[in-house]
């Protein structure tokens, strides 16, 4: 009776396994079901492709009275012999097959449409090269424009035309400096030993142990305390800025600053660069000091310097220049972290994963921008004989 | 066994610390029905949902789950329960690290064995219900509002789960995207046989779908009315609840 069975590839699978088969005439076909068919099983067959002979005018009906169990992996399979059908040109007789399978089906198309794929081709590695250089170039123009707008913004702040909130640049403020007084404390204090032992080691084979503290004295003052200051304050002050403006990015929170026609320039990013210029160079006479205190208690404790003999090295070995040039490289490091870390918090997107992603980058391009423009100032330095 | 319950609190009171947020909550959702939860803004709509998706423990009062007591088990027992739900955010909560295919994927990759193009079939079902298909390598930023709540819909179908909870599922939706996402609905309940809690203060969505509900009053914070959404409208006397259902401005209501 049965002129063309095609069955399922579980055919002989254990019990309950879910199995299919096709019985009847060529174009008024059975489709039998049983088993338990559910997903999480992990034993649904796919409906193959050249499952159903190519009968136009063909009907298919359903059997189902052998499913002991079903949930959406059923549908997944009768999914697949729907897309088989329609290319055949058979049509399912869908009213025999219970009303929740039914329902289910019938929500899902008969051709899919074709997926909408975001990521466009690699390109090549000279265009690749190409478009970078032009990013980060465009990046620097877009940087001083911010940087010519927010001191725009100042002026007008000064002349009383644009409002930069004054609570907004205590809070920054105190956020940057005496809440970061600490951990600056804590680094410069171990800069300033480590380089006590350092240069002990060597300077005492010379028995000129008491320059210890001109060492000391002179790295910290012309390098160190700047440097060591301006990184901790990338990664603590820069990633914050970073991560809260490109929340705010996220919220339309800026959005809505904008279309107040408060500058964002003025209102957001005015405050923190000045909060940084403002504590950068405390932070960085603190630092020094603080330095200097570390290579005092090890040149105390490990050499035979007196107190007084320190004190008379350190004072005498670097003029009032030095500091102004440290002084002047802090300001410059605060300014640079304040104004590239809103500039990356203002260009993140919109997501979650932006704001790590603007953190993160705040806190790298932070840095290696400080060490780049330490750098420079080196030989800057250089030329001018400092 | 039409009148099966699937999920019923009794007396319970959720709190946040000292603030009370609602009291003496006693409710009995049946096996099938859509179950709405309603009431104007701020009277812990959200938070009740909450409470009973897990991520709150009330300060009083006990929460079944079919047979089993909620709150009375381990952590890991909590976390088998919550298997049997699926939640749709109020805004998606889709991961926004991840492609709208990952995020349906994750659950499947986390709490089953099935191999990998058995979860991408799987995957590809889910948002084909939704008829989301299209989208299914796209980022959540990449896609508009409605189609994040669908794509959201599909991720809590993902492990097949009986119960569903949804949290304001047509608000900041446009009227036709909103009575589709009413007419998938049902079509999910019937076909799925799920059992679907709501949060909603959409009207003629709610008399539309609901057959259950409670009515909770921000002042009193009790629930002052249980009954569909129909009935409410049609036969509830108490002035809050008639004002609500008939869109009436409060003095109106107060009369």
């Amino acid at each position: 009776m049965t002129d063309k069975t095609n069955t399922g590839p579980s055919s002989n699978a254990p019990e309950n396994a879910p199995q299919w088969r096709l019985e009847g005439e060529q174009n008024a076909t059975v489709m039998v079901l049983s088993g338990i068919w559910q997903a999480r099983t992990g034993t649904i067959p796919v409906f193959p492709k050249d499952g159903l002979p190519k009968t136009p005018e063909g009907h298919l009906s359903f059997e189902t009275s052998g499913i002991q169990a079903w949930d959406t992996g059923l549908i997944a399979f009768l999914w697949d012999l729907k897309r088989v059908a329609h290319d055949a040109g058979i049509s399912l007789d869908m009213q025999t097959l219970p009303g929740p399978m039914r329902q289910l089906l019938e929500l899902l198309p008969e051709a899919p449409d074709d997926p909408v794929h975001h990521k466009s081709p690699r390109p090549p590695l000279l265009e690749a090269v190409g478009r970078r250089s032009i990013a980060s170039m465009t990046e620097v123009g877009v940087v001083s424009e911010l940087a010519a707008l927010t001191a725009k913004g100042a002026v007008q702040t000064i002349l009383g035309r644009s409002r930069m909130r004054l609570s907004d640049l205590l809070a920054n403020t105190s956020d940057a400096g005496p809440y970061a007084l600490l951990i600056v404390g804590i680094v410069n204090f171990l800069i300033g030993a480590i380089l006590a032992f350092v240069g002990a080691v060597e300077l005492q084979k010379f028995a000129a142990g008491v320059y210890v503290a001109s060492l000391v004295g002179i790295a910290m003052v012309r390098e160190m305390a700047a440097v060591m200051t301006a990184i901790i304050m990338a990664g603590r002050t820069g990633g914050a800025y970073a991560a809260r403006i490109s929340t705010m990015q996220g919220n339309e929170e800026i959005d809505a600053l904008n279309v107040f026609g408060i500058q964002p320039s003025t209102y957001l990013i005015l405050p923190a660069v000045l909060s940084l210029i403002i504590t950068m160079p405390f932070l960085y006479l603190y630092g020094c000091l603080i330095g200097m205190l570390g290579g005092f208690v090890v040149s105390i404790s490990m050499l035979d310097i007196t107190a007084a003999g320190y004190f008379h090295q350190t004072v005498t070995s670097f003029g009032i220049g030095q500091f102004i040039f440290g002084f002047v490289k802090s300001i410059v490091f605060g300014a640079f972290i304040g104004l590239t870390s809103c500039r990356i918090g203002l260009k993140a997107g919109r997501s979650a994963a932006d704001v790590g992603i603007a953190a993160t980058r705040a806190v790298v391009v932070g840095i290696v921008g400080v060490i780049a423009i330490d750098a420079i100032f080196a030989v800057i330095a250089d030329v001018l004989g400092i | 066994m039409p009148d099966q319950t699937v999920l019923s609190l009794r007396d319970v009171t959720l709190s946040f610390g000292p603030k009370i947020i609602q009291k003496n909550i006693s409710l009995d959702v049946r096996k099938g029905s859509i179950f709405a939860v309603m009431g104007g803004s701020g009277c812990g709509k959200s938070t009740l949902l909450k409470s009973m998706i897990g991520l709150l423990r009330p300060s009083v009062g006990e929460y079944h789950v079919g047979d089993e007591n909620y709150w009375a088990g381990s952590d890991a027992h909590r976390t088998d329960l919550n298997h049997r739900f699926g939640v749709l955010f109020q805004s998606g909560a889709l991961w926004s690290s991840m492609t709208i295919g990952e995020n349906i994927a994750l659950p499947l990759q986390m709490f089953t064995n099935l191999k990998p193009p058995v979860i991408r079939r799987l995957v590809e079902l889910k948002l084909g219900f939704v008829g989301m298909l299209q989208a299914i390598d796209l980022y959540p930023s990449e896609i508009s509002g409605g189609m994040r709540k669908r794509a959201g819909l599909a991720r809590a179908l993902a492990l097949d789960p009986d119960i569903l909870f949804f949290d304001e599922p047509s608000a900041g939706l446009d009227p036709i995207t909103s009575a589709r996402l009413d007419d998938l609905i049902l079509n999910l309940r019937d076909g799925l046989g799920a059992t679907i809690v709501i949060v909603s203060h959409e009207l003629s969505s709610l008399f539309h779908i609901a057959d259950d509900g409670i009515f909770l009053d921000a002042k009193t914070k009790i629930p002052i009315a249980h009954g569909s959404p129909r009935d409410l409208r049609d036969n509830c006397t108490d002035p809050q609840v008639h004002a609500f259902m008939h869109r009436e401005r409060d003095e109106e209501g107060n009369k």
